[in-house]
C-alpha cells in the first residue's frame, strides 16, 4: 500500500496580528466574530486590563493569533496599559506583530484615521476593517475603498461586524498581510525643527540599542515627545534615563524657542488626515438630523434628561436589588443542602468541620456573588453598547465632579448600595486609572444590602417597638441615618482622597457620544460570561481562602473540658424522663451553650477579649469583638455570630430570643450592654468599616496589588472607629440614650 | 487698525453655531487630549448641546460627539 507521505511545510509559528482602534468602533464585535468562541483572556503583568487573544483560522488552513489591544484615541499614553498597548505595537512586547488590524468607525473616519496614521507609521502591515459601514451608508458617507487602499498602502475591507458581513474578505486580507511588508506610509510634512528634533531622538535610540528598526525608532520618538511629562511623574517603564534627558531637553529647547511639540505633531498628523479625507471620503454638506440626535433632545434635554437619568438608575437599582433574590436564594439553599449532606455522609471531626464549614460554605460565598455581577454587567452592558451610558455620565457628570469622581463613577456607586461586589468591577468603565483607584476605595462606604440584617437586628433590640422620635419611628429615623451618612461619608472621602493619596492631574471628562446602537445579543452575553469568569478565578480563589481562615479563627481551638461537660450535660438529660418536645429544648440549649463557650475558647474569641479595652470606649464588649471579626467574612455573618456568641442557635436578625438575649445583657458591672446609644454607635461602625472580605478580594483584582486593598481596610476601620468612638463619648458626654 | 479676526472662547459660542479653532491652550494633557480628538486649530466645531446641569458641553467635531467640561472647554479660542 503506498502511502502518501505528508508534505510538511517547516515547523511554521503562527503569525501574530494586533488588533487596535477606537473605542466604540466595534472592535470587540468584530474580534468575537472573528474568534469565536476561542477566545483566551490572560493578564498583563502589573496592570489590571485583560489581555483578549484567540487563534483565528484562514482560508488556506493556517492560523493566525489574533490580541486584542485596549481600545484607544491615539497612541500617546497616560498610563501604564496605555504604554503596554503601545509597545506591543512596535515589538517592544514579547512579539513583534506581523500585522496591525485597525478597526475604523465609518461613521467617524477621521478620527480613527489619526490612529490609523499612527499606526501606519509602524511599518508593519496594516489592514483596515471598515467598520460600521451599513451605519456609514445610511448616513450618506461614501468612502472611496480603492483609493484609500492607495493613499495608505493598507489593504481597507467594508465590515459590518454586528452582522457579520465581511469577515471572509477580513480574513483573506490578513492572511496576505502576513505575507507582505509594508508599504511606505503617507508622508507628514515636518518643519526643519520638528525633523531636527526627532532626529536626534531617534539617533539616540538607535545608538543605544534600544530599536533596531528607524521606523520603530521614529515612532517612539513620537511617542515619547507626546507622552512623556517633564516631572518624570509617570509610570512607564523601561525608558532609560537617558532618553529621558534627551526628552526634556527637547522640550526645553522647543518652550524657549515659542514651540509647542504637542501642536506640532499632532496637526501635522491631521492635515495628512484632512488630505486623506478630502480625497476618499463625500460626506452630505447637511447632515439630516439623525436619530441619534432626536433621542438625545429628550434624553439629555433640561428636564427629560434628568427624568430619564433617574428613571433609568431606578431599574437598574431594583433589578439589582430584588431580582437577584430568587436566585441568592437558591444559591444559599443549595449550599445549605449540600451541607447537611456531607455532615450526614460523613463522621463528625475537624475534617468534616471543614469541608463543611470551610470548603463548602467559601465556595458558597463565592458562587452567591454570581447572580448580582451578572445582571449588573448585563444592565452595564446593554447600556454601554446602546450608548446610553457615556449620555448618563454626560447628565450627571457635573454632581461627581464637585468630589473629584467621573461621571461614570455613577453606576458603580449606584450599585454598591446594593453590593460591593459587583460594583467594585463595573468601575472598569473608567478609563483612568486614578478614578477607578478612587471610586473602588470609596464604594464600600456606601450601605450594601448586607448591612440592612445589621441594622435591622440593632433598631429592634435597643429601640422599643413603640418610641418614636416625631412623627416616625425611631427605627425608620436610625435607619434614614445610617444610609444619609454613608452618602456623605462616600463623597467626603472621594474629596479627601483626591486631595491626598490620589492626588493627580484633575479628572477631565472627555467623553465621546456614539450614535445609538443596537447592542449584540452574543456580544453581550459574552462580555457577562468573562467577567464572571474573572471574578470566579480571580476573586474566588482569595475569598475561599479567607473563609477557610476564618472558619479556624473561629473554631479552633477547640476546648476538650467544654466538649466533656456538654457531653455529661446531654448524658444526664437522657436520664431525665421529659417529653419529648422539652427534651429536644434541653438538649438544643445545651448544644447553643456549648457552641458559645467553643467559641469563647478559640482564637476569634481571645482576639475578642483581648479587644476589649480598646473597643469599650465605641461601647463594645468583647462579644459584640467577636462578633465584629466574624462580620469580616460577611456582614450578615455579625448576626448569626453574636448569636453563637450569646448562645442562640440558628440566630437571624428577626430572631426574638437574640434580641431579648441582647437587650438583658450587661457587663461585668452590670451596666446595660445594648443602649440605644451603643446600638447607634454600632450602626456607624458597621456603615463606616470595611467588614467584607469579598470586597477586598475584588478590590486587590481591580486593582492588581494588594497594596490599595490593605489601604482600603485601614482608612475605613480608623474611619469607623472615630466615627463610633465620636457618636459614643459624644452621646454619654451629653447624656443621650445611655 | 487694521481688522484682526475676533478671537472668542468656544464656551462663549451659543448653542447650535459653529466655529473654527483657533488655539488651544491649558494644562498639557487637556490640550494634547483635545488635540488628538482633533481640535486642532483649522477645525470647524459646532456646539451641539449642554447637559441639563449646565456643564458640560457636548459639541460636534470631524462628524462625532465629543462631550468636554466647561472648565477644559475655556482654553479653546475659536475665530
Amino acid at each position: 500500500m503506498s502511502g502518501t507521505a505528508l508534505a510538511r511545510g517547516p515547523a511554521s509559528r503562527q503569525a501574530l496580528v494586533l488588533v487596535a482602534g477606537n473605542p466604540n468602533s466595534g472592535k470587540s464585535t468584530l474580534f468575537n466574530a472573528l474568534s469565536g468562541a476561542r477566545t483566551r483572556v490572560a493578564n498583563y503583568p502589573g496592570v489590571t486590563i485583560d489581555r483578549r487573544s484567540a487563534t483565528v483560522a484562514l482560508a488556506d488552513g493556517r492560523s493566525i493569533e489574533l490580541t486584542d489591544l485596549p481600545g484607544t484615541y491615539s497612541l500617546s499614553a497616560r498610563s501604564r496599559e496605555e504604554q503596554i498597548a503601545v509597545e506591543s505595537l512596535l515589538g517592544r512586547g514579547p512579539r513583534r506583530p506581523d500585522a496591525i488590524l485597525v478597526v475604523a468607525d465609518a461613521t467617524a473616519l477621521a478620527r480613527a484615521l489619526y490612529l490609523t496614521l499612527e499606526i501606519l507609521e509602524i511599518g508593519r502591515p496594516v489592514v483596515i476593517a471598515l467598520n460600521m459601514a451599513d451605519e456609514a451608508e445610511r448616513d450618506g458617507i461614501l468612502i472611496d475603498i480603492e483609493r484609500l487602499e492607495q493613499l495608505t498602502g493598507a489593504r481597507v475591507v467594508r465590515t459590518v461586524a454586528s452582522r457579520g458581513v465581511g469577515l471572509e474578505a477580513l480574513r483573506t486580507a490578513l492572511a496576505s498581510a502576513i505575507e507582505q511588508t509594508a508599504a511606505p506610509p503617507p508622508a507628514v510634512e515636518r518643519t526643519p525643527e520638528m525633523a531636527a528634533d526627532l532626529a536626534e531622538l531617534e539617533g539616540l535610540i538607535l545608538s543605544e540599542g534600544l530599536m533596531d528598526r528607524p521606523e520603530d525608532a521614529r515612532v517612539w520618538a513620537q511617542w515619547l515627545l507626546l507622552s512623556l511629562d517633564h516631572d518624570d511623574e509617570d509610570e512607564f517603564t523601561g525608558i532609560p534615563a537617558s532618553l529621558r534627558r534627551a526628552v526634556r531637553h527637547v522640550h526645553e529647547r522647543a518652550t524657549q524657542a515659542g514651540r509647542n511639540l504637542d501642536l506640532e505633531i499632532i496637526s501635522a498628523r491631521y492635515r495628512v488626515v484632512d488630505e486623506l479625507m478630502a480625497a476618499v471620503c463625500r460626506a452630505p454638506e447637511d447632515r439630516p438630523r439623525s436619530w441619534t440626535d432626536r433621542v438625545d433632545a429628550v434624553l439629555t434635554h433640561k428636564v427629560g434628561g434628568m427624568f430619564a437619568f433617574a428613571a433609568v438608575m431606578m431599574v437598574v437599582f431594583q433589578a439589582l436589588f430584588s431580582w437577584s433574590e430568587p436566585a441568592i436564594a437558591a444559591i444559599e439553599e443549595a449550599v445549605s443542602a449540600v451541607q447537611q449532606a456531607v455532615t450526614g455522609l460523613m463522621p463528625p471531626g475537624p475534617l468534616t468541620s471543614l469541608l463543611v464549614d470551610g470548603v463548602i460554605a467559601g465556595v458558597g460565598n463565592v458562587i452567591v456573588f454570581v447572580p448580582q455581577i451578572g445582571l449588573l454587567f448585563l444592565f452595564i452592558g446593554i447600556l454601554e453598547d446602546l450608548g446610553y451610558l457615556a449620555r448618563a455620565a454626560f447628565v450627571i457628570d457635573r454632581v461627581m465632579r464637585a468630589v473629584g469622581l467621573h461621571g461614570r463613577a455613577f453606576v458603580p456607586m449606584l450599585s454598591g448600595f446594593s453590593c460591593a461586589v459587583p460594583a467594585v468591577m463595573a468601575t472598569r468603565t473608567l478609563d483612568n486609572r486614578t478614578d477607578r483607584l478612587l471610586t473602588m476605595l470609596v464604594l464600600p462606604l456606601t450601605s450594601c444590602s448586607a448591612r440592612l440584617p445589621v441594622y435591622v437586628l440593632v433598631t429592634a433590640t435597643v429601640f422599643a417597638p413603640g418610641s418614636r422620635v416625631g412623627l416616625l419611628s425611631a427605627g425608620a429615623v436610625a435607619l434614614f441615618a445610617m444610609y444619609a451618612l454613608s452618602v456623605v461619608a462616600a463623597l467626603a472621602a472621594a474629596a479627601v482622597l483626591r486631595r491626598t493619596v490620589l492626588k493627580g492631574p484633575v479628572p477631565t471628562l472627555m467623553l465621546e457620544l456614539p450614535p445609538y446602537r443596537r447592542p449584540v445579543l452574543s456580544v453581550l452575553l459574552r462580555g457577562v460570561w468573562q467577567r464572571v469568569r474573572t471574578f470566579l478565578v480571580d476573586a474566588g480563589t482569595v475569598i475561599l481562602a479567607l473563609t477557610i481562615v476564618l472558619w479556624a479563627l473561629l473554631s479552633y481551638p477547640k476546648s476538650a473540658e467544654v466538649a466533656a461537660q456538654a457531653d455529661r450535660d446531654r448524658a444526664a438529660v437522657a436520664t431525665l424522663s421529659l417529653p419529648d418536645d422539652a427534651r429536644g429544648e434541653r438538649l438544643a440549649s445545651i448544644d447553643s451553650h456549648e457552641g458559645g463557650e467553643q467559641l469563647r475558647y478559640s482564637v476569634a474569641g481571645r482576639i475578642g477579649r483581648l479587644m476589649e479595652p480598646v473597643i469599650a470606649p465605641l461601647g463594645f464588649d468583647w462579644r459584640i469583638g467577636v462578633g465584629i471579626l466574624g462580620a469580616f467574612a460577611a456582614r450578615e455573618v455579625f448576626v448569626g455570630t453574636l448569636g453563637i456568641v450569646f448562645d442562640i442557635s440558628n440566630a437571624d436578625e428577626t430572631n426574638e430570643p437574640l434580641r431579648e438575649t441582647l437587650r438583658a445583657a450587661t457587663w461585668p458591672d452590670g451596666s446595660p450592654l445594648m443602649t440605644p446609644l451603643a446600638g447607634v454607635s454600632l450602626m456607624v461602625f458597621f456603615v463606616l468599616a470595611c467588614q467584607c472580605m469579598s470586597t477586598v478580594a475584588v478590590v486587590r483584582r481591580e486593582s492588581g496589588t494588594w497594596r490599595w486593598p490593605l489601604f482600603m481596610v485601614a482608612y475605613m476601620t480608623v474611619l469607623a472607629y472615630m466615627g463610633s468612638l465620636a457618636v459614643y463619648q459624644a452621646g454619654r458626654a451629653l447624656g443621650w440614650g445611655i | 487698525m487694521n481688522a484682526t479676526t475676533a478671537h472668542r472662547l468656544l464656551a462663549l459660542v451659543p448653542i447650535g453655531s459653529s466655529a473654527v479653532v483657533s488655539r488651544v491652550s491649558g494644562a498639557r494633557t487637556v490640550v494634547r487630549r483635545l488635540l488628538e480628538m482633533g481640535l486642532v486649530p483649522g477645525t470647524t466645531v459646532t456646539v451641539q448641546r449642554e447637559a441639563p446641569l449646565g456643564d458640560p458641553v457636548e459639541v460636534r467635531v470631524r462628524n462625532y460627539a465629543l462631550s468636554i467640561r466647561r472648565a477644559d472647554a475655556l482654553g479653546i479660542e475659536v475665530e
